[in-house]
């Protein structure tokens, strides 16, 4: 009976309690950081576009809604062709951001993605691509890797040495 | 059999194998890199260390590296030591202490024999924080990419390329942790086989490079085993598609074909099937415009059908189930073949060498075990790329069986089997009149016109059985030269004699049977290994049909007024006068192909044949093997293999026979019932209705990526997944997860093992058979009631003003269809005529230099190439190249000047 009163009182002081609800869409939510909302891909702290068209984005993808191809700019330094999500498939997982190595591909806090017509929801690297660093600045992964694209030479990269002299037999 | 405790559990071995070997046929999981079951053990990499104790009391163990142990009975080993496991960590560590951050955008990734055993032994962090040591790449010519940062130093390399593929630009370089694995500079790599190097090497330093122009991860590809069509070899591979277009071929295992190797030919010339050249849409060029769709195009073909009286023209790059719905379509009767009238009557006796003849025709993986051999008038590197590799192999038959038996070496330990051996080789003979790669490990070899070279073999013949005919009028040399091959061949366990079609003679074969025979007669084990023009020309050949002369007749004659022709261009066949003249008498044209090409030109109604990549079908092999292909992705309705638009054809036609047929099966079924030659093709394959545990054997791996994102750009609404009628495979990744039956198997791949190295998970033992037995049916088995051939040729005699053209063969430039792959385009040599050094300076004609000169009417002005071993009155013209029109070679070309020829003494190197 205690028990039964208690709750009813406790429920009634909710009455007075600062609202948790807001009048969205007039007042916008205050997102966290981390929230994994919309989908981008960033750029690296030279402006070049970071995604190297690894695939493991799309192959971490549990629905599978993720589509690349792979291609290749004179200097050697690989981009995706193509880079499709299809957001009406995307369950907003997250794994794609985990499997990126290059922190190309973030999850931003932004949900307000909705559409009329569900063609709409397959977004192109054009729709895709942003014009900032996202979350992670400061990382460049060519900087780090080993292959030479253009403006980066071999043993440019940290931590690397010159290229070897072969015809050299001294230790 | 030999009894070994791995981690305390008894196993039954083989012995004799050494225990990397051992443990790896048991299926169980140890980590390795410089080992590879074609090329035994060096132990350069130490990462395959194992505890191995003396006996049971014995707890403390040694360290050993499995792949340069001997499995012995009652032998105590452990994998899960933790000492072991600790030590191959750390091996793995220190390989990485230099490698770059490159998975990311390395083309090995996913498929990378490095990541796949550093998963396996658990080293995850890299601790070393020092600089990483680099290297300036190569450019390595159109096929291979290098990029010598990601190098391990296991030497599989060079290792493949110069001890097992005879290759000689790929060396290591540099000393101690400098070393550097590629060429003394820069430049195009020169073996046929350096595509092999892709696979070989454990890490991304080599890649192919047509890969890398649509890259894509070996878990993103939808693939399909398929079989080679750019030889009558008939190698297996794996086609890889993704996004409609066909992404590469990789080496499907089959312990008696090709085992861990293609050519280079086979493995970049898939790019056809990419081009733009591409029959893509019906046409019927009564109508505007031409292009139209599927029932147009059948409806024209069919009322051109019954309007006409039609023959059927047959290819010897098509299936066998094409040529014989065509073959059914037109009758018995007015079905011909689709090659030269040469070839036609090589091809044919090759048949009846094979099935009449004593001696049976070996596997590739038989010629590897032949310990003599003797080739006559085959260029193999060039006609038949992969029988050349096996063929170097088999020169170290005969030194492993003698001195490293001796010597108690095994087999496997490859170093100190070649410090023993050194350069010794077992006997290899070769006549020929142009020289070859094998050159350089023969025993002998005879430079000479196509008719010495049988006179030769004859000889030879007759030492080995005095049955064989006797040759008069040999020189005191070529007798004693033909005493020396039959001794050797009658000295060996397994003498093998390899001829062919190449160089365009039937006495050369008739002389390669008599030899054959000889040796049967005299009670050995003897093979014989004839080489055919294409993929499917002993098929073709088994399925019957007459010449293209009589094609050509036929309607001249005014007997037939329509042709189908089959997936050929008839331009490559028989001169180009005589085509158009019969193209032009006919009153309809129906062409089924995949490329156009002048004969699709002359097409009124041009059908789109789907290529190997979209079709199923049956090859059968210069070994008389069927094997059967699979289709890899589907098509658009349009596009669909020629014997499907033949049976659409023969259904409307109301054909009895072909509007029963329910599908794929029944056609196969037909066909095996209706020849008997053939009945084996139906064991080929499991048929469509095959299901393991009700399940389809999928064609994608299940991390097959963007399956909802793929086609979404085009509409977001996903098409139903495309069902194949044709095979129990499915075009997606649903389906069974374990190993497929041998003959269908998609991929390699096994938990952990995601590159190529997986095979062995499908191996009854490494580098054996597959589980099952390897794919493919053996159609010709010899009845041995052939007779000797009497055909001894006379000498050749040169005639003034007249050289004797024979073919010339290029692995790159001869080939139809790989021609048309743009990788291979960079490798096609130059239009050339090639003359005798001496007929040169008589002729007064400097290298590069044109050269007049009509074959047949056919003019032809070609720059000259000198060479030594062609013979003087005779000259070679390249067989197929790009620029060089059609001969039906050998033939007389007639010079525009004078020349008297001195008649050569033969030469012997
Ligand atoms: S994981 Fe990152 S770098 Fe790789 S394809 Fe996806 S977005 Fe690009
Ligand atoms: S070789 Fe293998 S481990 Fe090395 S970068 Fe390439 S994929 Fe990664
Ligand atoms: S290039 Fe490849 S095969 Fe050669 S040593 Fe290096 S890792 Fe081994
Ligand atoms: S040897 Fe012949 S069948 Fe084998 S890969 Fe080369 S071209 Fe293809
Ligand atoms: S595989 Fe044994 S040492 Fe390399």
């Amino acid at each position: 009976m205690f028990s039964l009163l208690r709750s009813m009182w406790l429920t009634f002081l909710h009455a007075f309690h600062k609202r948790e609800t807001i009048l969205y869409p007039e007042e916008k939510p205050i997102l966290p950081i981390r929230w994994r909302g919309r989908i981008v891909l960033t750029r690296d702290p030279d402006g070049g576009e970071r995604c190297v068209a690894c695939n493991l984005c799309a192959a971490a993808c549990p629905v599978d809604c993720i589509a690349l191809q792979a291609t290749e700019d004179e200097t050697g330094r690989r981009y995706p062709d193509f880079f499709r999500i299809n957001f009406s498939r995307c369950i907003f997982c997250g794994y794609c951001e985990d499997a990126c190595p290059t922190y190309a591909i973030q999850l931003i806090p932004d949900f307000e993605m909705g559409e009329y017509n569900r063609q709409h929801l397959v977004y192109e690297k054009k729709d895709l691509l942003i014009n900032s660093e996202g979350k992670y600045p400061g990382y460049n992964y060519y900087k780090v890797a080993g292959m030479a694209i253009g403006g980066k030479g071999k043993g440019e990269a940290e931590n690397e040495a010159p290229p070897v002299d072969i015809k050299s037999l001294i230790p | 059999m030999a009894t070994i405790y791995i981690d305390n559990k008894p196993y039954e071995v083989k012995a004799g194998k050494n225990l990397l070997e051992a443990c790896l046929s048991l299926g169980l999981d140890l980590p390795y890199f410089c080992y590879h079951p074609a090329m035994g053990s060096i132990g350069a990499c130490r990462q395959c260390a194992v505890k191995v104790y003396r006996d049971e009391n014995d707890t403390k163990g040694k360290l050993f590296m499995s792949c340069m142990e001997q499995v012995r009975d009652n032998m105590r080993v452990s994998i899960a030591d933790m000492e072991a496991r600790e030590f191959r960590a750390h091996v793995i560590g220190w390989l990485m202490t230099n490698h770059p951050h490159d998975c990311a955008v390395c083309d090995e990734g996913g498929s990378c024999h490095l990541q796949d055993m550093t998963v396996m032994t658990g080293h995850n962090y890299r601790a070393y924080r020092f600089d990483k040591r680099t290297y300036i790449n190569q450019y390595l010519g159109p096929f291979l990419n290098h990029e010598m940062n990601r190098c391990i130093q296991c030497y599989r390399c060079v290792r493949y390329y110069k001890d097992y593929a005879g290759g000689k630009d790929l060396d290591v370089f540099a000393a101690h942790n400098h070393l550097y694995f590629g060429r003394a500079e820069d430049g195009v790599l020169e073996s046929e086989f350096s595509g092999n190097l892709a696979e070989v090497c454990p890490t991304g330093v080599f890649t192919d490079k047509t890969l890398k122009q649509h890259y894509t991860r070996k878990w993103d590809l939808t693939m399909a085993p398929s079989v080679c069509h750019h030889c009558s070899v008939g190698c297996n591979t794996i086609a890889g598609e993704r996004y409609g277009t066909l992404r590469n071929i990789t080496n499907r295992y089959n312990g008696e074909v090709n085992g861990y190797f293609l050519c280079d030919r086979g493995r970049f010339g898939y790019e056809f099937v990419n081009s733009a050249a591409r029959v893509r849409k019906p046409l019927v060029r009564s109508q505007l415009p031409e292009a139209s769709d599927k029932y147009t195009a059948l409806k024209a073909a069919s009322s051109a059908i019954k309007a006409g009286r039609v023959i059927g023209i047959g290819s010897p790059r098509a299936s066998l189930e094409s040529n014989y719905v065509l073959k059914k379509l037109v009758g018995e009767d007015n079905f011909h073949h689709g090659v030269s009238d040469v070839d036609h009557d090589l091809v044919e006796m090759a048949l009846h060498i094979l099935k009449e003849g004593s001696a049976r025709t070996p596997s590739l993986q038989e010629v590897e075990k032949a310990d003599s051999v003797f080739i006559l008038g085959e260029d193999l590197t060039n006609t038949a790329p992969m029988l050349a590799l096996a063929v170097r192999q088999s020169v170290r038959q005969q030194p492993l069986l003698e001195q490293v038996s001796k010597a108690n070496i095994p087999v496997w330990q490859d170093a100190a089997v070649r410090e023993l051996v050194q350069t010794e080789k077992g006997p290899l003979f070769i006549a020929h009149y142009t020289t070859s790669k094998l050159d350089e490990l023969a025993t002998q070899t005879y430079f000479d016109t196509p008719d010495a070279i049988a006179r030769l073999g004859f000889a030879v013949a007759n030492f080995i059985h005095p049955d064989s005919p006797e040759v008069h009028g040999l020189t005191e040399e070529e007798l004693g030269l033909a005493q020396q091959i039959a001794n050797a061949l009658l000295a060996a366990h397994n003498p093998l004699v390899i001829s062919g079609t190449s160089s365009g003679n039937e006495r050369i074969l008739k002389a390669a049977a008599n030899i054959a025979n000889a040796l049967a007669a005299r009670e050995k084990s003897a093979v014989i290994s004839l080489v055919v023009p294409e993929c499917n020309s002993m098929g073709l050949a088994m399925l019957g049909g007459h010449k293209l002369e009589s094609a050509f007749e036929a309607v001249l004659n005014g007997y037939a007024d329509t042709v189908i022709i089959l997936e050929n261009d008839l331009y490559r066949r028989a001169s180009a006068a005589t085509v158009t003249e019969f193209l032009d008498s006919c009153k309809q044209i129906l062409v089924l192909d995949h490329l156009h090409h002048a004969t699709t030109e002359k097409a009124n109604i041009l059908l789109p044949a789907a290529p190997f990549s979209e079709a199923d079908g049956t090859l059968v092999n210069n070994e008389g093997r069927a094997q059967r292909f699979f289709q890899v992705y589907p098509t658009p309705e349009e596009i669909q293999e020629s014997w499907h638009w033949l049976a659409e054809l023969g259904t409307i036609m109301a054909d009895e026979q072909i509007s029963n047929w329910q599908g794929y099966d029944d056609l196969v079924k037909s066909m095996a019932e209706e020849i008997p030659a053939l009945r084996g093709v139906k064991k080929n394959a499991p048929s469509s209705d095959f299901r393991v545990a009700g399940q389809r054997i999928p064609r994608a791996p299940h991390r097959f990526s963007g399956r909802t994102a793929m086609h979404a750009g085009f509409n977001v609404s996903e098409p139903k997944p495309p069902t194949d009628p044709d095979s129990p495979l499915s075009y997606t990744m649903e389906g069974y997860r374990g190993q497929p039956p041998s003959s269908m198997i998609p991929f390699f791949w096994a938990p952990g093992w995601n590159s190529v190295q997986a095979t062995n998970k499908y191996q009854q033992e490494v580098g054996g058979h597959l589980k099952g037995g390897d794919p493919g049916v053996r159609l010709i088995e010899p009845a041995g009631t052939a007779a000797y051939s009497l055909a001894v040729p006379q000498k050749f005699v040169p005639l003034g003003g007249h050289l004797y053209m024979l073919p010339l063969h290029h692995i790159f430039g001869s080939e139809e269809l790989s021609n048309q792959s743009p990788p291979i385009m960079g490798r096609i040599p130059a239009p050339y005529v090639a003359i005798n050094t001496a007929d040169a300076i008589r002729m007064k004609l400097d290298e590069g230099d044109l050269l007049s000169f009509s074959i047949e009417g056919q003019a032809y002005q070609l720059p000259v190439k000198t060479s030594h071993t062609i013979p003087s009155g005779t000259a070679g013209l390249p067989n197929g190249l790009p620029g060089v029109p059609f001969a039906e070679l050998p033939a007389w070309a007639i010079l525009n000047r004078d020349i008297k020829w001195k008649q050569q003494p033969q030469t012997t190197f």
